[in-house]
C-alpha cells in the first residue's frame, strides 16, 4: 500500500472506531453487478470511496474484466454511498441497502 | 450476450430502451454517466414520462435520444433546438429537453442556440462537451482547447475554445451551469433544479472522450480524463461567466452561474393570443 | 374582434394571402418562417391570423430553423407550414430529406422568383421545378402543386395539407411572384363544405410500432405527448423506429416511402385541359406562364392550328404515363416555362421520342407574351 493509501486507510479506521464508540450505525450496502454490461472503464473501481471494488480476472461476454466486491469487514465495506450507481456509464452496477439479516451474514 | 435481450436488471432499466443495450459509447466515455444522471433526476422528480420529450442532434451525445424510453427525436445536425422550439410551442404541456454535443449545438447549431436563448424559449439544453467531434473520428471543434491535437489540428489547435456558459448567459438564458460527469451528485441536482424552472436553461457537461480526443492528448483512458477533472476542477458558484473559459494549464471552473427568473417566450405569446381573442 | 378560421365569403385577395387563408381553413395552426421576398406576405398574414384562431406564428432565425420548427410542431400533432422562395427553399432541403425519411407531414410554400442566386427577388421565375423534386439528397418522392390564380392558391393549400396528411410526405406549393402578388376574386366556401383529411393516428393502449405500415404503405402517426414513447430518427430505421444501418433495412424503407407515392400517382396527379380533344400540338405549362399559354392556344386556333393546352396543377409526381399516351397522338409538345428548361426534360423523358418536344423559355423576371409561345407552336407545326 502506498503512503497516501496507508494514511487514508488509517483515517478511515479511526473514523469507524469513533463511530463504533459513539454507537453510530454505519449504513451497509450490497452491490449488484450486471457483469455482461461492463466495458471495463474502471470508474467504479477507482472512485469507490471505500475501495471495495477491484477488477476481477474473469472475462465477460464483451471481453472485459468486470469489477467484483472485495470487502474486509468491519471497516472496508460497502456503505451504500451509491457513487458506483452514478458513475457507471453502462448501467452495469448499482448499490442497494443491505438487509439486516444479510448484514449479520456479511459481518 | 445477445444484444436483443430484454431483461430489466438495473434500477434505471425502466427508463431505458433495454432492448438496445449495450449502448454504442466507448469504454470510458462519459455520455452514459450523463444519461444516468438525467434518469436519476427525472426519477427523483417523478416526472410525467408521457410528457417528457428528448430531442437530440447528430453526434455521440446525440445518440442519447435513442436509449431513453420517452418520446424522443434524433434530428439533423445542429437542428435539435429549433425542432424542440416547434414541439414546445405546438404543445406547451410537453417538457422538452435537448441533449446534444458541443459541435452540434455550438458550431452548426450556434445560430439556433443564441436565438432560442434570446427569446427565452421554454426548453432545457444539456450540452455534452467532450471537446471534440467524436462520432466523425476526432476533428477539432469550437470547444477544443488551445494547442490540443486532433485529426484536423495535427500540429496543435490554434483556436481558443468557446466559453459556452458565457455564450448562454450573454444571450439571456435563465439557468446556466457547468459540471463534469465526475461530479455526478451536483450534476444530478443541477438537472433537477433546471427541470423545475421555466425559460431557456443550459447545462454544459464536460466528459471524457478517450478514443479520439484523450488518446491524442496524453489521456488515453477515460479514467485519465476523470482524474484530470478531479485534479483541475474548481467549484465557483455564481462566478462571472466571462472568467470561466477553459484554457490549458488553468483551473476548470465549474458550478451554477446563472439562476434568474424571466418570462418565457411561450407565456408572452399565449398572453398575446388571449388579448387578441379578447379574454 | 378575432375573425374565424374560415373567412367564408367573396374576397379580393392576393395569391400569398389566399394561400395563407387556405392553409388556415385546412386546419394549419403553426407557422414558423423567415422573411424572403416575394413570400413575406404569407408570413405577415399568418402573424395577423394565428393569434385570432389560437395558433402559433413565430419568426425563426433562419430558414433551417423555420423548417425544423415546422417539423417539430408536426410531431407535436399540429398541421404546420412555412413559406419561402428559391434561396430559402435551397436552405431547407436537408429538412425536406428528413421529413421524407421520417414521414413527417408538412407544407412548404415556395413563391419562386428570378434565380439562381439572389437573382430577381421581386420578379417571377419558375426555376425550382427540379429543386422541388431533386433538391434534397437521396431517392425520394414528393408532392408539388402549382396554382395559377389566387383562387387556386386557396384551394390548393387545402389540397396540399390533405395530401401531406394522407401520404405523410412534405407537400410543396410551387407558386411564383406573379401569382403570389396578383389580386383576384377568391371565393371561400362555408366551413362544412371544405373537405379535410387528417393523418392516421394509432389506437391508444395498443402496442405501437411507428414505422409499421398498413396495407396502404402508410403507418399511423402518433404525436409526442400521447404516451406512446416512440423514437424517431433520420437514420435508416426498422419498424420500431430504431436505427438499423443495414442495406436490407434501407431497401425496405426507401421502396416503401417511394412506392406510397408512385403507386398512387394517378390519385395525386391533377391537371386542366383546354381544347385538347383534337389537338396536334399541345402546349404544356403551369403557374403564371400558363396564363399566357391559354391566350397563345386561342391565337393558334384562330390561325387554324389544332393547338391545345395541358395545364399542370401538380408538377410532382409528374404525370408521366399520361404524357406518354398523349405523345402517341400528337405531333409535338411546346413546354412554356419561366426558366431555361426544367419541366421540358420530364416531358422529353415521358414522350419517349414519340413526339417532338420544343421549349418556350423565358429565363425569369417576366412571364411569356402569348406571341412568344405562339411562335414556338408555329415552329412545331413545321
Amino acid at each position: 500500500m502506498s503512503e497516501e493509501n496507508e494514511e487514508e486507510d488509517l483515517t478511515r479506521r479511526r473514523l469507524l472506531k469513533l463511530a463504533e464508540r459513539q454507537k453510530i450505525k454505519l449504513p451497509r450496502g450490497k452491490v449488484i453487478i450486471i457483469k455482461d454490461r461492463c466495458k471495463g472503464c474502471g470508474f467504479c473501481i477507482e472512485f469507490c470511496p471505500q475501495g471495495v471494488l477491484v477488477q476481477s480476472e474473469e472475462f465477460n461476454a464483451l471481453g472485459y474484466h468486470p469489477p467484483k466486491l472485495v470487502e474486509e469487514p468491519p471497516f472496508k465495506v460497502c456503505i451504500n454511498c451509491s457513487f458506483c450507481t452514478s458513475i457507471c456509464p453502462e448501467f452495469a452496477i448499482f448499490s442497494i441497502p443491505l438487509e439486516e439479516e444479510e448484514e449479520k451474514e456479511y459481518g | 450476450m445477445s444484444r436483443a435481450k430484454v431483461v430489466e436488471q438495473h434500477l434505471f432499466d425502466k427508463y431505458l430502451r433495454v432492448d438496445r443495450l449495450p449502448h454504442i459509447w466507448c469504454p470510458g466515455c462519459g455520455i452514459g454517466i450523463l444519461l444516468s444522471c438525467f434518469i436519476k433526476a427525472i426519477d427523483t422528480l417523478q416526472l410525467d414520462l408521457d410528457k417528457l420529450v428528448v430531442v437530440s442532434g447528430i453526434g455521440c451525445a446525440g445518440r442519447i435520444a435513442g436509449y431513453i424510453k420517452v418520446d424522443s427525436f434524433h434530428t439533423l445536425h445542429g437542428r435539435a433546438i429549433p425542432f424542440a422550439v416547434g414541439l414546445k410551442l405546438a404543445n406547451p404541456s410537453l417538457n422538452v429537453v435537448v441533449i446534444s454535443g458541443d459541435g452540434d449545438i455550438f458550431s452548426i447549431g450556434g445560430n439556433h442556440f443564441i436565438h432560442a436563448a434570446r427569446r427565452n424559449n421554454d426548453i432545457m439544453v444539456i450540452c455534452v462537451n467532450n471537446f471534440i467531434y467524436g462520432m466523425t473520428g476526432g476533428q477539432y471543434g469550437p470547444t477544443t482547447p488551445y494547442q490540443a491535437r486532433t485529426s484536423t489540428s495535427p500540429y496543435g489547435n490554434v483556436e481558443h475554445a468557446f466559453n459556452l456558459p458565457h455564450v448562454a448567459a450573454s444571450c439571456g438564458a435563465v439557468y446556466v451551469a457547468r459540471w463534469t460527469v465526475l461530479h455526478t451528485r451536483r450534476l444530478t441536482e443541477s438537472i433537477i433544479e433546471a427541470l423545475q424552472k421555466k425559460g431557456f436553461r443550459f447545462i454544459e457537461v464536460l466528459s471524457p472522450c478517450p478514443t479520439v480526443y484523450g488518446r491524442r492528448n496524453n489521456m488515453p483512458r477515460g479514467l485519465d480524463m476523470m482524474k484530470f477533472f478531479m485534479k483541475n476542477c474548481e467549484i465557483r458558484n455564481f462566478e462571472d461567466t466571462k472568467n470561466i473559459a477553459i484554457e490549458p494549464g488553468e483551473k476548470i471552473i465549474i458550478g451554477k452561474f446563472v439562476d434568474i427568473e424571466k418570462k418565457a417566450f411561450e407565456d408572452a405569446y399565449y398572453e398575446l393570443i388571449r388579448s387578441v381573442r379578447g379574454y | 374582434m378575432a375573425r374565424p378560421p374560415v373567412l367564408t365569403g367573396i374576397h379580393f385577395m392576393s395569391g400569398n394571402i389566399a394561400v395563407a387563408e387556405g392553409s388556415i381553413a385546412a386546419g394549419c395552426r403553426f407557422y414558423a418562417g423567415y422573411p424572403i421576398t416575394p413570400s413575406s406576405e404569407v408570413f405577415e398574414r399568418f402573424a395577423e391570423r394565428m393569434p385570432e384562431v389560437g395558433g402559433i406564428c413565430i419568426q425563426m432565425e433562419d430558414e433551417m430553423g423555420s423548417i425544423a420548427a415546422v417539423l417539430g410542431a408536426s410531431w407535436a400533432g399540429l398541421k404546420a407550414m412555412t413559406a419561402t422562395s428559391g434561396p430559402g427553399f435551397s436552405l431547407m432541403q436537408e429538412h425536406v430529406s428528413y421529413a421524407v425519411m421520417t414521414e413527417t407531414p408538412c407544407v412548404i410554400v415556395n413563391v419562386q422568383r428570378g434565380s439562381p442566386a439572389t437573382g430577381l427577388p421581386t420578379l417571377p421565375g419558375q426555376g425550382d421545378v427540379m429543386q422541388a423534386k431533386w433538391g434534397a439528397h437521396g431517392s425520394y418522392e414528393i408532392i408539388a402543386l402549382s396554382p395559377n390564380s389566387p383562387q387556386e392558391c386557396f384551394d390548393m393549400a387545402i389540397r396540399a395539407f390533405n395530401l401531406s396528411e394522407q401520404y405523410r410526405v412534405p407537400a410543396i406549393i410551387l407558386m411564383d411572384e406573379c401569382i403570389g402578388h396578383m389580386y383576384e376574386k377568391v371565393v371561400i366556401p362555408p366551413k362544412d363544405q371544405i373537405k379535410i383529411v387528417n393523418r392516421k393516428k394509432p389506437e391508444k393502449g395498443k402496442p405501437y410500432l411507428p414505422y409499421k405500415a398498413d396495407d396502404d404503405l402508410i403507418p399511423p402517426m402518433a404525436a409526442a405527448g400521447d404516451g406512446f414513447k416512440f423514437h424517431i430518427t433520420g437514420l435508416t430505421h426498422d419498424e420500431r423506429g430504431y436505427p438499423d444501418l443495414s442495406a436490407e433495412a434501407h431497401e425496405k424503407i426507401i421502396k416503401r416511402i417511394c412506392d406510397k407515392i408512385r403507386l398512387n400517382t394517378h390519385k395525386i396527379v391533377d391537371y386542366e385541359t383546354f381544347r385538347m380533344e383534337d389537338a396536334e400540338i399541345i402546349v404544356i405549362s403551369f403557374g403564371a406562364a400558363s396564363r399566357s399559354a391559354f391566350k397563345a392556344v386561342e391565337l393558334a386556333r384562330e390561325d387554324g392550328i389544332k393547338a391545345g393546352l395541358l395545364r399542370l396543377k401538380t408538377i410532382w409526381p409528374f404525370p408521366c404515363d399520361y404524357i406518354g399516351k398523349l405523345a402517341e397522338k400528337v405531333k409535338a409538345f411546346v413546354v412554356a416555362e419561366v426558366n431555361y428548361g426544367q419541366l421540358v426534360h420530364e416531358v422529353e423523358r415521358c414522350a419517349h421520342g414519340k413526339a417532338d418536344v420544343i421549349l418556350s423559355a423565358v429565363m425569369g423576371g417576366r412571364i411569356h407574351r402569348p406571341e412568344e409561345i405562339l411562335d414556338k407552336i408555329m415552329e412545331a407545326v413545321k
